[in-house]
């Protein structure tokens, strides 16, 4: 039973910016088939009175006043960059 | 065919915090690049983003003045995307349980009253600024990274670009009352993009339809949807098909350009996100930011017309900013005469701040000196023309209106001796002017009350002068 396209194993390869030629774009979506039945038995299980869980946190309202701290040294984090100007970040011109 | 426009706007405001909202770094306008970041900012390894409680309060605040539904269970999420503007390849926004739903606002515009409703306004980060260079790169400066936003959405419920315009004016009056956001379009702190389509009258369903980017004014908007709509009814009338796609408005030649089709390429992935903890708000927090919340522009514009009988107009103009509208009320408690004080703000107040450029609190100019202003042209101390240069004294100095007539001798003659000594003076060297006048041409005592006022340079009240004046010369 095959569900996943090496279609769609390239789209979402994509999204993670990772290079997928097509013989391994198949291997994967064998793979991810196989992963695809494994969590399928998780249907299995009755869960009908078991709240939604709608967050992996079970702590709430976890807040900071407003107040400015910890502020970067602009210097400091130019030199972890590969290049820059007038204070700016430089990077291949990308279009919106 | 005829065609009925439909459109939904998309605006988004930034709250005037003083710090970003998932991370302790300053958020304001205008520092020199990349000063105003911490490492959060910037996604570096080991980095959580925290949450700002005010940036929270400010959006439950601008909610409820739009009268939303505020969640009780809230939560952030990420939406994914790759663009140098966002370091992390995600913004922190609110996907399915935004801060506030199900509102409304009510406008007024060409004579009818309209509510516009309000399908959400969610918490965002909004993302750095890009400049692009020439020689095929970019430029990134991340300050406005994580600055908190509101994204207000409303129904597809205008009908027409004076709608538009006239919803964005309600909109700004309404956040900038509950002093979230300074909702300064020229500044970025307030950025509107229109959804537009059009359908068939009597059609149900919506026709396709296209985003409109690149709106830098309510005229932009005004204009851009009005250029959009021509555009899609010659596609229609044509037998085209409008293509979902993103538009930009030209300024320069008022069209709307295309910028990119829309296709499946935008997955966004939301997914909760797991470093920020879910937000419960309770009833006691939703009191007390609603007691925060001030005296909102219709509650004042119903308070000016009811209370201090203003004009429906005058009551719509002084509200438009929170600025005015104090600055009205502090002059009017200084003892004003509120239809005076309306006037003169509207008028010679206002043409004064748009020549300058200015605001009001950016000149010297105080309530308590308008009032005094005020107060010496209804007692008849000063006439309207007088209150004029005092007006440009107390403009650019400041001070006290009594105190500027004093000082510089501008008190208004209305002393009827006086008056009928100056009158006679000016009939004795001008009998011509009386025999004309006897002779039928009224034009001649409007020579003569100008003589009078040039020889009291000013000062001498024109009601009195006119009277005065024809009884002088009845005795000649």
């Amino acid at each position: 039973m095959s569900n996943f396209t090496k279609e769609e194993v390239q789209y979402y390869a994509n999204f993670a910016r990772i290079d997928m030629p097509d013989a391994e774009a198949q291997k994967f979506a064998d793979r991810l088939d196989t992963l695809l039945e494994f969590t399928d038995r998780l249907k299995e299980i009755d869960t009908t009175n078991v709240a939604q869980m709608t967050h992996p946190l079970t702590i709430t309202n976890v807040l900071r006043e407003d107040k400015p701290a910890d502020i970067l040294d602009r210097d400091d984090m130019l030199k972890s960059v590969e290049d820059h100007e007038d204070g700016m970040i430089k990077v291949p011109n990308i279009l919106d | 065919m005829n065609f009925e426009t439909i459109v939904g706007l998309e605006v988004h405001v930034e709250l005037k915090t003083d710090t970003k909202i998932f991370s302790p770094a300053p958020a304001h306008f205008g520092a020199a690049p990349n000063m105003n970041i911490h490492p959060t900012d910037l996604a570096y390894p080991g980095t959580l983003p925290t949450m700002n409680k005010q940036a929270i309060d400010f959006g439950m605040k601008a909610s409820m003045a739009l009268n939303c539904d505020i969640a009780r269970t809230m939560n952030f999420d990420r939406k994914h995307y790759f663009y140098p503007d966002n370091p992390k390849a995600y913004q922190i926004s609110q996907d399915d349980r935004p801060v506030g739903a199900n509102g409304w606002i009510e406008i007024e515009v060409d004579g009818y009253k309209k509510k516009i409703r309000i399908e959400r306004v969610h918490l965002e980060e909004d993302a750095g600024k890009l400049t692009h260079a020439d020689g095929g790169y970019s430029l990134v400066d991340l300050n406005r990274q994580g600055t908190p936003l509101i994204e207000i959405v409303t129904e597809a419920d205008i009908r027409t670009p004076n709608e538009a315009y006239a919803f964005l004016e309600k909109l700004k009056a309404i956040i900038q009352y509950t002093g979230v956001s300074d909702v300064r379009m020229e500044e970025g702190s307030l950025r509107c993009d229109a959804n537009i389509s059009l359908r068939p009258y009597g059609q149900e369903e919506f026709g396709t339809k296209t985003e409109l980017k690149n709106l830098n004014s309510f005229n932009f908007v005004r204009r851009g949807i009005a250029n959009e709509v021509e555009r899609q009814e010659k596609v229609l009338l044509s037998g085209g098909k409008i293509v979902q796609e993103t538009r930009r408005y030209d300024e320069a030649t008022g069209q709307t350009v295309l910028m990119r089709v829309k296709g499946s390429a935008n997955d966004y992935r939301f997914i909760n996100d797991p470093d920020l903890s879910e937000v419960i708000i309770d009833e006691d927090w939703i009191e007390r930011v609603k007691r925060e919340i001030p005296e909102l522009p219709d509650a004042r514009k119903a308070r000016y017309v009811n209370d201090l009988g203003l004009p429906a107009y005058d009551a719509h103009v002084l509200t438009l900013t929170k600025e005015m509208s104090d600055f009205f009320d502090e002059t009017v408690s200084a003892g004003a005469d509120a239809k005076l004080a309306s006037n003169w703000l509207m008028g010679e107040v206002s043409a004064y701040l748009n020549s300058e450029g200015k605001e009001l609190s950016e000149t010297p100019i105080t309530p308590a000196g308008l009032a005094s202003l005020v107060k010496l042209i209804a007692d008849g101390t000063i006439s309207s023309k007088i209150a004029k240069k005092v007006f440009k004294e107390l403009a650019e100095n400041g001070g006290d209106a009594g105190q500027i007539v004093k000082d510089k001798g501008l008190v208004q003659i209305s002393d009827e001796g006086t008056l009928r000594t100056v009158i006679g003076e000016i009939l004795d060297k001008n009998e011509q002017s009386i025999e004309d006048y006897k002779n039928g041409k009224d034009r001649a005592v409007g020579f003569l009350v100008g003589q009078v006022m040039k020889a009291t340079k000013g000062q001498a009240n024109p009601p009195m002068v006119n009277k005065l004046l024809l009884d002088e010369i009845s005795k000649r």
